[in-house]
């Protein structure tokens, strides 16, 4: 296996206070291992440490302990530098320069020069949807013009590794699902897709896999599959032929009904039910059998879940006692 | 890295001509000018003197102004808006981009300086233009002095010294602090000297030495003035210009090297 990005046991602390500072856990032992070419979703509510495990990765600030491997090597190696792209929470740009003039400049850090640098500024302003404002100040530019401009620096080095800090934020639905396209573009081109988010539906649609933050630490982390598959939470069975006597009779064994047409329901049942004796019951009293489904759990049902829990258990105190 | 430190310093420079900072030297023409007809109505023999007196004065205010009001802002506002995110993640060390800052500030008041010494330059040859009879009158120095570059030279030296303390507050500290203590210094360095003789005032030999270590670790910015003596036709010997900016290089180099050391340690929250 090969990996993109390794943390192990990352945290990080900011002090808190002027005249005592005292130290603020906003990121707790984080380990994880992001494989090479899979778009992995870094999922959590506000506040939880996405931004800043955003910028230990990307060096933007330093880690009070633990260990990070962006591409083999530390995050702040030159090498690591050239070969990664970051999308900062809401980026800003300098308001005196153009979409045009601010690519070719970051093009310009990374020794793109002449043909090369005109011809990657200009493709990357098509593909994301702003070739026509290229040569627009940017302080005319809206926060989901700001945000695709944000996308198209972040690209100018074609990474190997890029992080999309909330990259849907400000996004109207046609922009996102734009940005969802590109992203699956960037998997499909060999790049690793590092992106934090708290729009669950995003995150379902293009991950391969996730790491849930609550509080500065990781609740679960795995492919979605794996978290989801066997999170049943009821069935679907759907009859017809079936006389209202029928229904009526299942009484509180459904957790809902819906008639579909004459004789067709929709029963809905718990996980702890089991559909193939109330199928055999059904059809005893004339109904005929259509579909079976399981009802599973959606990433948003699991977040949320997992997120009350955590934030239901007592607090660990992210306010480092002192002694 | 040479190459990195340009492209950032190119566009602290393409932003103060965006910023339209140059519109300045508009000012600095008119005032100039206008000052040249009004003093010739007045003075007899001594407008030449009052003309490179006040176009010296003029030039040291802009830049003053310039060097202290971007140098606040170079670091801490990017900082602040979040812009420095973008750049800090690309092939560009953070110290690349404080030297990058410095030296595109540098450029700025290059650009200044020089265009104001043309100004002034100009304006002299337009008023010897006017009245042929004024090389007579300036007898203690010639009205097309070369000396003047002198004082242009060491007043744009002093505005880098200037630049680099801004420079080192803007890694730390918001603008109006900033300005506050680089206007303080500003202050205190022209009276730097005072400091190197406190034990002749003061009985208490700790506040000797204190004195001592300030006039050591403050900048020394008198020196760099040298407008009266170039006016009055007093010497300004090449020894003295480049020991001046000797000092004044080395005093900038040890700020932006502070600037450097704090920035480098600098946690973007």
């Amino acid at each position: 296996m090969t990996l993109a990005l390794e943390t192990e046991t990352l945290t990080k602390d900011y002090a808190v206070g002027f005249w005592r500072p005292r130290p603020y856990r906003a990121l707790d032992s984080l380990t994880l291992q992001v494989e090479r070419n899979e778009v992995f979703g870094f999922l959590g509510p506000n506040g939880a440490g996405k931004t800043t495990t955003l910028k230990l990765l990307t060096e933007l600030i330093y880690p009070t302990s633990g260990r990070i491997s962006v591409l083999g090597k530390p995050p702040g190696h030159p090498d690591v530098r050239r070969r990664v792209g970051y999308l900062p929470e809401a980026p800003y740009f300098y308001d005196y320069l153009s979409a045009e003039e601010l690519l070719t400049y970051f093009a310009g850090l990374f020794g793109l020069r002449g043909a090369e640098r005109a011809t990657r500024v200009s493709s990357l302003l098509d593909r994301v949807g702003i070739a026509g404002e290229r040569r627009l100040p940017l302080r005319k530019f809206s926060k989901g013009m700001l945000q695709r401009v944000g996308l198209a620096q972040a690209l100018i080095n074609e990474p190997e590794l890029v992080f999309l800090d909330e990259p849907m934020s400000g996004l109207d639905p046609l922009g996102r699902r734009d940005v969802r396209a590109l992203i699956l573009e960037l998997r499909d081109r060999g790049c690793t897709v590092f992106f934090s988010s708290h729009i669950l539906s995003d995150a379902e649609a293009l991950c391969s896999r996730v790491a849930i933050v609550v509080g500065g630490q990781l609740v679960t982390s795995g492919r979605l599959s794996e978290i989801l598959a066997f999170e049943v939470s009821g069935w679907e069975l759907v009859m017809c032929d079936l006389q209202p006597a029928a229904v009526e009779s299942l009484g509180s064994a459904a957790r809902k009904v819906t008639r579909i047409s004459e004789g067709r329901y929709t029963i809905e049942v718990g996980a702890e039910a089991e559909p193939e004796r109330l199928v055999g019951e059904l059809r005893a009293r004339g109904g005929r059998f259509v579909s079976l489904n399981p009802v599973r759990t959606t990433l948003e049902d699991y977040f949320v879940r997992q997120v009350t829990a955590r934030q239901a258990a007592p607090p660990a105190g992210r306010v480092m006692p002192e002694g | 890295m040479g190459r990195v430190i340009g492209l950032v310093a190119y566009h602290v420079f393409k932003e103060s001509v965006r910023d339209k900072v140059l519109y300045n030297l508009v000012f600095f023409a008119v005032l100039l000018i206008s000052a040249s007809y009004l003093i010739g109505q007045l003075t007899a023999g001594q407008d030449v003197k009052i003309i490179k007196d006040l176009g010296l004065a003029a030039s040291s205010v802009f830049g003053l102004f310039i060097a202290v009001f971007i140098g606040v802002g170079l670091v801490w506002k990017e900082v602040d808006r979040r812009s420095v995110y973008n750049l800090l993640v690309k092939p560009l060390r953070r110290h690349e981009f404080i030297v990058g800052k410095f030296v595109g500030l540098a450029l700025t008041l290059a650009v200044n300086i020089a265009v104001m010494a043309g100004a002034l330059y100009a304006v002299l040859a337009l008023m010897t233009w006017m009245d042929p009879g004024l090389a007579k009158v300036a007898i203690e120095a010639p009205v097309m002095d070369p000396q003047v570059l002198k004082a242009f030279a060491l007043l744009y030296v002093q505005l880098l010294v200037v630049t680099s303390v801004a420079l080192f507050f803007s890694t730390f500290s918001g603008p109006m602090l900033s300005a506050a203590f680089t206007f303080g210094l500003y202050v205190v360095g022209h009276f730097n000297t005072d400091l190197a003789h406190f034990e002749n005032v003061v009985k208490s030999q700790a506040a000797a030495w204190l004195g001592k270590a300030l006039y050591y670790i403050l900048p020394n910015l008198a020196p760099f003035d040298v407008k009266a003596a170039v006016v009055h036709g007093q010497p300004v010997s090449a020894a003295y210009v480049v020991l001046t900016t000797s000092y004044g290089l080395l005093y900038a180099g040890a700020m932006v090297a502070l600037a450097v050391l704090v920035f480098s340690r600098r946690d973007f929250k």
